[in-house]
């Protein structure tokens, strides 16, 4: 379907522009008690503004350690998932084989069964085999959540570029090293970028498994989420909020841009 | 193995051979591919996945507070008590009343995105939709913590146009209502309709877009008012979009520990109970036996949409 040069009742465009405020809306508020000068509450309108909390959350360190654990665990469960998501989809992507279904429904399951589930899961087995919780079990926790993000725009972009382009190159002489540096990396290369670029922002922001895989480490989220139990200083809880929105929504754009196929939308590229 | 049979005129640098090989040995490449994606989520996930199922058939010893590995159904016995049961309904009715809520506010949205949308209009909305979903979780709650508090923006406007009246009398409605909107069904249900709704949009975008416009064509033309086509062509295609994005909405809802904590009255869900029964109560085997139940709801629903052909949206 297209637009086919009827306008939209006036309904039907009040209900689409109060469905996007109510997506939006709420994040303005974020900004707005960042600069309350009120330290416990959230009366509105604010009794007045000041910019003091960004000095306080800049001069703690715990917001510090928070980001450099957050920022690790997404650096390692990216790599991780950028390597395991795209060995899946070239498997895939053009092979047709027994228990294919099976993998997409796996690497699927992680993310569409309640992270409560993936979370005690993967705590009760890291306990049982005697691993100390620690950075590394969640950045593992992270990557088996973020190997579909970057198995699903593999093989989108697999499935929409001719599978003859390989053969092609190696009928001209190049060596499978070659026609991978030359032919399928460049082809694949933005998919590769959005995957990670989102793998790192899903993994950045997640809190659910994080709280099981977690000994005493503070990732960001955890941070927040423990700071909303202070009843003291609640705008630096969200200036560190802002933090997280700043380091996320950049990346996340260009991720959606990169996907995007100019002449289609996301269900176009399904044939099989 | 069969030793690797030199081409003819083929020459022979050994990056070249291993190519020619992994060519002509399609299932050997396969298995090199799929090898460590299948360790790690066989082992990892799926290995955890089992280890929990395994642990809800242990029990926990009241005296000593150990965890007895004998093989059971004691814990699910404990399951099934009445407060329990409760808290399994409770959970699942939330999670229902979450998705059909995002899908009546996802559909209007959805359907002016597809059908009136210019293609410039239809990226921005696009992008626009999904970028909550990948924005942090944690902080859309905070932000509602925010709006929803007595002294906060929400009460101030309900004040300006003097509806403050009626939303204290809606407040006063059972189940529905509660002490505060913070400390209510509706206030928990607001939020996570707000936190899931993206992911019901997207899918039901994908799903009406492969409606096509001849068919609403043909069904007015064949003389069906608008509410007829609406009924009987485009909600049924619809469908797969609605149930793809339902397996979101309600799975995590099923799951969530964080939105139950703020909002809502201090009864227990799925997840916080999970929460506490593996944390403070120290009981994994009831903490498992309770992940077993989105478990068990989760896959019927995912078989049951994959039949519906819930897959092709997604």
């Amino acid at each position: 379907m297209s637009a086919g040069g009827r306008r939209a009742g006036l309904g039907l465009r009040l209900a689409s522009a109060g469905v996007m405020a109510f997506l939006y809306f709420p994040l303005t508020i974020i900004f707005v008690y960042a600069f309350t000068t009120q330290s416990a509450g959230f009366r509105f309108p604010p009794p007045g503004l000041t910019t003091e909390w960004f000095g306080t959350a800049f001069r703690n360190p715990e917001i510090w350690a928070a980001l450099r654990l957050s920022l690790s665990v997404a650096a390692v469960a990216t790599a991780v998932a950028l390597v395991l998501g795209s060995l899946l989809a070239a498997a895939v992507a053009r092979t047709k084989f027994f228990g294919r279904d099976a993998i997409s429904f796996i690497v699927l399951l992680p993310i569409a069964l309640p992270g409560i589930v993936t979370g005690i899961a993967l705590r009760s087995s890291i306990v049982l085999a005697g691993v100390d919780l620690s950075m590394w079990t969640i950045a593992v926790a992270h990557a088996t959540f973020c190997v579909v993000i970057v198995y699903n725009n593999v093989v989108a972009r697999l499935r929409r570029s001719s599978p003859f382009i390989v053969e092609a190159s190696a009928d001209l002489g190049a060596t499978g090293i070659q026609t991978f540096r030359y032919i399928v990396l460049p082809n694949i290369a933005t998919a590769l970028l959005a995957g990670a670029i989102l793998a790192f922002a899903l993994s950045f922001d997640e809190i659910i498994v994080t709280t099981f895989t977690a000994g005493q480490q503070k990732t960001l989220p955890i941070w927040i989420f423990q700071s909303l139990f202070r009843p003291r200083q609640r705008p630096v809880t969200n200036v560190v909020a802002i933090l997280v929105i700043a380091i996320t929504f950049v990346p996340i754009l260009v991720a959606q841009i990169l996907t995007r196929d100019p002449a289609t939308t996301m269900s176009r590229d399904r044939t099989r | 193995m069969a030793v690797v049979a030199e081409v003819p005129g083929a020459p022979a640098s050994p990056p070249r051979r291993a190519g020619a090989f992994f060519y002509r040995h399609v299932r050997l490449k396969l298995l090199l591919l799929l090898l460590p994606g299948i360790v790690w989520f066989g082992v990892v996930y799926l290995g955890s996945l089992g280890a929990l199922v395994v642990y809800s058939f242990y029990r926990l010893e009241e005296f000593t507070g150990l965890v007895v590995r004998d093989f059971g159904f004691g814990t699910y016995q404990e399951l099934f008590t009445a407060s329990n049961v409760d808290i399994i309904l409770r959970t699942t009715l939330m999670a229902a009343a979450v998705t059909v809520v995002c899908g009546l506010l996802a559909f209007p949205l959805a359907y002016y995105m597809v059908r009136y949308a210019s293609p410039a209009m239809k990226t921005v909305l696009y992008i626009g939709v999904l970028m909550p979903l990948w924005s942090s979780y944690l902080v859309r709650a905070l932000a509602w913590r925010q709006i929803l508090a007595g002294e906060g923006i929400l009460f101030w406007a309900l004040d300006k146009v003097g509806l403050d009246g009626a939303m204290r009398a809606l407040l006063d409605v059972p189940v529905v209502g509660g002490p505060s909107i913070v400390q209510s069904y509706l206030g928990m249900l607001i939020v996570f309709v707000y936190l899931w709704l993206p992911f019901m949009i997207l899918p039901l975008v994908a799903a009406l877009e492969r409606v096509p416009p001849s068919y609403l064509e043909a069904s007015s033309d064949l003389g069906a008012p608008p509410q007829l086509t609406f009924r009987r062509v485009v909600f049924p295609l619809a469908l797969p979009g609605l149930i793809a994005g339902s397996i979101f909405t309600f799975s995590l809802t099923l799951g969530d520990f964080i939105i139950p904590t703020f909002f809502g009255s201090s009864a227990f869900f799925i997840g916080t109970q999970v929460y506490t029964q593996q944390g403070v109560a120290g009981n994994l085997p009831l903490a498992a036996a309770f992940t077993v139940v989105p478990m068990v709801i989760m896959t019927v629903y995912l078989l049951t949409a994959r039949r519906l052909g819930a897959f092709e949206a997604l």
